[in-house]
């Protein structure tokens, strides 16, 4: 019941004169996280060359965070159209399912063609699942967190469907390649992640369809009137979504050289979410940033680290991550903003914001 | 700070009794916007009262004041002579004031009898009679004259049902004040005659209602007394028998008619020349159900076409149709002689047209995103996104409109949301020239913008026509439709009553005459 | 958002528009009746040993904790939200129950009613911070799955098996019928909440305006309903049967364990759109939320005793009747047209 367009509150305001960039508070968080853990263990940042390979906890949190990476990045762009896909878990395993059955079942599977195939195989039912997803929500005009629902619950039936139920392992060194593997003494994961984040990041700024997608999330009534055609980038961004998290599924499958229908993935969306929002997008669509989410990714996996090295149990870190969603969610609400940010600049007055945000009102009217 | 001008009625019937409802000087501010400013009201007991008003004029602010949607800033509410502040519309409903909205503001889901009575069912032993229930609805509904399943959905009724219901359950929760806000905006004639036989049983029954209409004919019909508004004030107080069709739009328009003489006589010269030949675009009994009536139309290049009318007479509906954005039910449309199917906004798009919406915020402007992106915004989705515009043609774009038309601040990089009223119109007129559109609709261009604005802006319409663009130009305000406009086609009750050719025989009483009217004298 | 709105933008177009809304709402009821009965036949048919009272009994005793579960998550989905946390809620209440009675040694009837307040409590904080700050809900109930998740492994990490002699004995009471037919104590109590959310929901002022505001909350707001109430209060509801739920399951499983209902809070809406609820809020049955249990029960019973199917195709077949019966809703006239 706001009927107010929300102003730049005082610390976005403060913020802006820093630079302006909206990457600031989750570097910021990702900086503070990485000292942090510097204070249990001191040669957190040191990264050494072993056998060729570079090792570190650093690169442990590049390399295990490449996944999530991954489905944060379809998650960017389906959240910026207001949608949202908790289907993402489920096609994770699915792609890992499918991707090592067929290895496992292939005479030579130790063949680049077998992983091709199979990397193919995954790919292609991605887009499959991904368009199913699309339809439901462009053609049918089905709330995206309902229609995504559905794959939700069957897939992970349909991915012990293809596996048969056991745990898939595969000893192939071409696929042990994508999620484990070296390549210029880097680990290839954390390469090919960013690759596809370069990738998306070029193909969304340097074409138009970064602004056409911005437009459809920010304000579809609007952009219907301006003739973007909604229907089908809705459909795209559930594809680009499904691949993503395809390729994740190969990573973390390859990585750990078996398919486990089960556990493969499980609440990747809602760290993936979670990395999103971090990020600075918000769930209302609009505005995306793919550098945000990125950075977001790997708060939330400096975080998983965080806790093991903290020696708690590991699952605990769930508890850290609703107080993060919490945050960042009443951050973002208008009305929380209103309610309580407005109030403290009352009680508290901050001369330097209220001197920024005056002549900027005044200049704008003019 | 009650507007000086104000007129006290007469009382005819001899001493009135005390008001049941009065506001004394109300504010009301929304984000620096005055929406009210010193408005007065006051409702007899037993009498109709006609709330008028153009667009922003302040009516629906005053009506969420008076039923406590939104607190006014400042003034008083007094209900039957004692002051009172509703902090929701429960307060209000306590207080007496029941509301009917334009959009019936029931649950379809629920059942007749339950919309009626919802959050007051009578219960039985703490838990809901559901026969007592269903008597009970049906006894109220008896007394207004009305039969109906109460059992059924209120969603398998009809929309002027659903608005008898509404009205049921505001009688029920207090027959003291009744406020109609637009009741009658989408019921046909008989459902009208239906409403109003409702309302004057009411009436005489002792009820004080409000009533918020854009159609004269039942301001005349149903209503005793009149308050207009105008831009947020209190124009004047009137008993029905004062005032004529012509009068009361007169009052509601405003401006001093004796300026409007001075007009450019520009355009007026030049119609008769652009009207001839083949138009750009033609009209023919094209319709929309429940929006238009069946209206014909050409607009020919280099001509401007002015749509007249109040609000709710159907000129939105009406320009709307040609662009797309509602799909017609009948009629057809043809540019430069061939016939085509506007069915969505692409396809008039591709056709060479533009359309600058009424509602900038909500159907033009992306808010987040910079003046630069929402100026780009129509060529690029025209172009598709595989064939990007370059940053650097993007910018210089950007930069060229932000020029030409004065935009404020001059930075491509500002967040549109942030940009006063008028510069971002002139951010959504920029994304639109940029396209070279054949024909430019723009409706309500110069709402709610600052005088510097509004003037560049109607200098910018007069020369896109020299230059041959066909332009479509919907406003409430008569004396720019008149400065600007080479024909004029004037809606009344969502009905195109005239075309009239601007040349020097039009006067602004004219147009009174034909939107008061219906008919052109 | 209503059928009765005089918008001024296209209206979707919908095959069964003339349907009426009553005619609309049962539909999914009666398709999801029908469905049950199929089963139950077909599985008597093919499989010796289905037909008996007691394979129906068992639906029940195998589901109750689902079905408390389930009546929750309906008074959510009627107000058009969502609450993802009840999972998460019952293996949080398996597990402070297993930990109390256990490890800490505090008599069950101490601690059924602390559980219980504690879901009740976390669904009011979830759903009052829906309604004052309007974030979304699946966001809110997304943190409170989280937290609730992670607060069970801080418990313990480990499977704490119970072995309190009244809870055992509780656990293995069994009520018998005529014929030798038997239910358990968590068929009776799921059975009472079902028949008290029945009442709630349609006998009393809460349980109505819970509908009205699925029907259309602003329209709720202005007809002077406590609107911010009755939302903090369904997910109260919500945090109550989750709690109540993983009691249940407590004596079912005879332990508490934070990977206990993995996945509940799905098979909680999918029993809810299942029954006919629309996802959408403002209409649906409580009794068809069980109808939902039964049917998803039935699935897992038909897995059962055909012995080559696996247990994903349980999931499988859940996916494929919620797609049905989301398209089903959307044709049938869902109301909310999509984003763009």
């Amino acid at each position: 019941m706001t009927h107010q367009p929300p102003r730049p509150g005082p610390v976005a305001a403060i913020g802006r004169r820093l630079g302006g960039h909206h990457l600031l508070w989750p570097t910021l968080t990702l900086l503070a996280l990485l000292l942090g853990n510097v204070a249990f263990q001191h040669d957190f940042f040191s990264v050494r060359v072993r056998d060729g390979h570079l090792y570190g906890s650093l690169v442990d949190i590049l390399q295990f965070g490449a996944p999530l990476t991954l489905v944060a990045l379809g998650m960017t762009l389906v959240i910026a159209t207001r949608g949202i896909d908790l289907s993402v878990g489920a096609t994770v395993a699915i792609a890992a399912a499918l991707a090592c059955g067929h290895i496992s079942t292939s005479a030579r599977p130790g063949s680049v063609t077998t992983v091709l195939t199979a990397v193919a195989l995954a790919l292609g039912v991605a887009v499959v699942l991904g368009l199913a997803n699309g339809l439901l929500v462009s053609g049918l005009g089905v709330q995206p967190i309902v229609a995504t629902l559905i794959l939700m619950v069957a897939g992970r039936g349909v991915a012990q469907l293809i596996t048969g139920g056991q745990i898939v392992t595969v000893t192939s060194a071409p696929y042990k390649m994508i999620g484990g593997g070296y390549w210029l003494t880097f680990p290839f994961a954390v390469l090919l992640a960013t690759a596809l984040v370069v990738l998306t990041a070029l193909l969304t700024r340097r074409t138009a369809l970064g602004l056409l997608i911005e437009s459809v999330g920010g304000n579809p009534a609007a952009s219907r009137l301006v003739g973007i055609r909604a229907g089908g980038l809705l459909a795209l961004v559930y594809v680009f979504s499904a691949l993503c998290a395809a390729v994740a599924g190969l990573m973390i499958s390859s990585n750990v050289s078996s398919a486990d229908g089960n556990n493969a993935g499980l609440w990747i969306e809602l760290d993936a979410i979670l990395a999103v929002v971090v990020g600075g997008t918000a769930l209302t669509g609009g505005r995306f940033s793919i550098g945000g989410t990125v950075l977001g990714a790997l708060i939330i996996q400096t975080l998983s680290t965080t806790v093991y090295t903290l020696g708690v149990p590991p699952e605990t870190t769930l508890v850290f991550k609703a107080f993060v969603v919490v945050v960042v969610c009443l951050v973002q609400s208008p009305v929380f903003r209103a309610k309580v940010l407005r109030r403290r600049g009352r009680t508290t007055p901050r001369p330097r914001s209220t001197a920024d945000a005056a002549p900027h009102q005044q200049e704008v009217r003019a | 700070m009650v507007s000086p001008s104000t007129p006290r009625p007469p009382d005819p019937g001899g001493p009135r009794p005390r008001p049941v409802l009065e506001a004394r000087g109300i504010h009301k501010q929304f984000a620096g916007t005055v929406a009210l400013d010193g408005v007065a009201l006051r409702l007899f007991p037993g009498e109709v009262h006609a709330l008028m008003g153009e667009n922003g004029a302040g009516k629906s602010t005053l009506i969420k004041v008076l039923t406590g949607v939104h607190p006014a800033d400042g003034g008083t509410l007094l209900v039957d002579g004692r002051p009172q502040a509703f902090a929701d519309p429960l307060q209000a409903q306590r207080a007496g004031i029941s509301t009917v909205y334009q959009e019936v503001n029931l649950c379809p889901n629920l059942s007749v009898a339950e919309n009626i009575l919802v959050g007051r069912e009578p219960r039985r032993f703490g838990l809901v009679d559901r026969s007592a229930l269903r008597r009970r609805a049906a006894e109220l509904l008896r007394e207004l004259d009305l039969d109906l399943d109460v059992t059924a959905p209120l969603g398998s009724h009809s929309l002027a049902v659903q608005q008898l219901v509404a009205i049921a359950r505001a009688v029920d929760v207090s027959a003291k004040v009744l406020v109609l806000d637009e009741p009658t905006s989408s019921l046909d004639r008989e459902e009208v005659a239906q409403l109003f036989t409702l309302v004057r049983r009411l009436r005489d029954r002792g009820a004080a209602v409000l009533f918020v209409t854009h159609f004269l004919d039942q301001v005349f019909d149903l209503c005793d007394r009149v308050t207009v508004l105008r831009n947020g004030r209190l124009e004047g107080e009137y008993p029905i028998d004062r005032l004529t069709p012509m009068t009361l739009v007169q009052r509601m328009i405003g401006g001093e008619l004796a300026t409007l003489d001075q007009l450019s006589g520009r355009a007026r010269r030049e119609a008769a020349a652009r009207t001839t030949g083949e138009p750009f675009l033609r009209a023919r009994r094209l319709t929309r159900a429940g929006a238009i009536e069946p209206y014909d139309l050409d607009i020919h290049a280099g001509e401007v076409v002015g749509l007249a009318g109040l609000l709710g007479s159907g000129r939105t509906e009406a320009a709307r149709l040609l662009f797309g954005a509602d799909s017609a039910d009948g009629g057809e449309v043809g540019i430069e002689g061939e016939k085509v199917r506007l069915r969505t906004p692409r396809h008039a798009i591709a056709r060479g047209i533009a359309f600058c919406s009424e509602n900038r915020k909500a159907e033009g402007l992306v808010g987040e995103l910079t003046v630069r992106e929402n100026i780009v915004l129509a060529l690029q989705a025209a172009r598709g996104w595989t064939r990007p515009l370059t940053r650097a043609k993007q910018d210089e774009l950007a930069r060229h409109w932000i020029e030409t038309l004065d935009i404020r601040p001059a930075d491509p990089e500002a967040q549109v949301r942030h940009l006063s009223g008028g510069n971002q119109q002139k951010v959504l007129l920029a994304r639109w020239l940029l396209t070279a559109p054949r024909l430019l609709i723009l409706d309500e261009p110069t709402r709610g913008i600052d005088i510097g604005a509004k003037a560049e802006i109607q200098k910018l319409v007069a020369r896109l026509a020299g230059e041959g663009t066909a332009v479509l130009f919907v406003s409430a305000e008569l004396d720019e439709v008149l400065r600007l406009s080479h024909r004029i086609a004037v809606l009344r009750d969502h009905r195109m009553v005239a075309t009239l050719t601007n040349d020097g025989s039009v006067t602004p009483e004219r147009i009174l005459t034909t939107i008061a009217t219906g008919a052109d004298s | 958002m209503s059928t009765g709105t005089a918008g001024t933008a296209a209206r979707p177009t919908r095959p069964f528009a003339t349907v009426s809304p009553r005619t609309r709402t049962r539909v999914p009821l009666l398709v999801t009746a029908v469905l049950l009965v199929a089963m139950f036949t077909v599985g008597s048919v093919r499989y010796e040993g289905f037909l008996s009272a007691q394979v129906g009994l068992n639906l029940l005793i195998d589901n109750g904790f689902l079905l408390v579960v389930a009546v929750g998550a309906t008074f959510v989905v009627l107000t058009g939200g969502i609450d993802l946390s009840v999972g998460s809620m019952v293996a949080l209440s398996t597990v402070l129950t297993a930990w109390l009675v256990e490890s800490q040694g505090r008599p069950l009837a101490a601690v059924v009613p602390l559980v219980l307040l504690v879901g009740a409590a976390s669904g009011a904080l979830m759903g009052w911070i829906i309604h004052t700050f309007e974030i979304q809900p699946f966001v809110v109930t997304l943190a409170g799955m989280f937290l609730a998740r992670g607060l069970c492994y801080t418990i313990s990490t480990e499977s704490v098996t119970i072995t309190d002699p009244t809870t055992v004995a509780l656990a293995q009471t069994r009520l018998y019928g005529p014929g030798g037919l038997f239910v358990s104590i968590p068929v009776v109590v799921a059975l009472a909440v079902l028949v008290l959310a029945f009442v709630v929901l349609h006998h009393t002022r809460f349980g109505r305006t819970v509908y009205a505001l699925g029907g259309n909350e602003s329209s709720a707001r202005l007809m002077g309903l406590p609107v911010g109430t009755t939302k903090i209060a369904v997910y109260a509801v919500s945090g109550l049967c989750s709690a109540l739920g993983g009691l249940l399951l407590t004596l079912y499983m005879l332990s508490g364990y934070a990977l206990h209902a993995m996945g509940m809070e799905l098979d909680a809406i999918a029993a809810t759109v299942i029954g006919g609820t629309l996802l959408t809020g403002g209409s649906g049955f409580v009794l068809g939320t069980a109808l939902g249990v039964l049917v998803l029960g039935m699935i897992q019973t038909f897995v059962n005793f055909q012995g080559t199917l696996s247990s994903w195709w349980t999931r499988i077949v859940i996916g494929a009747l919620l797609l049905v019966f989301i398209v089903l809703q959307r044709l049938m006239g869902g109301r909310r047209p999509a984003a763009g």
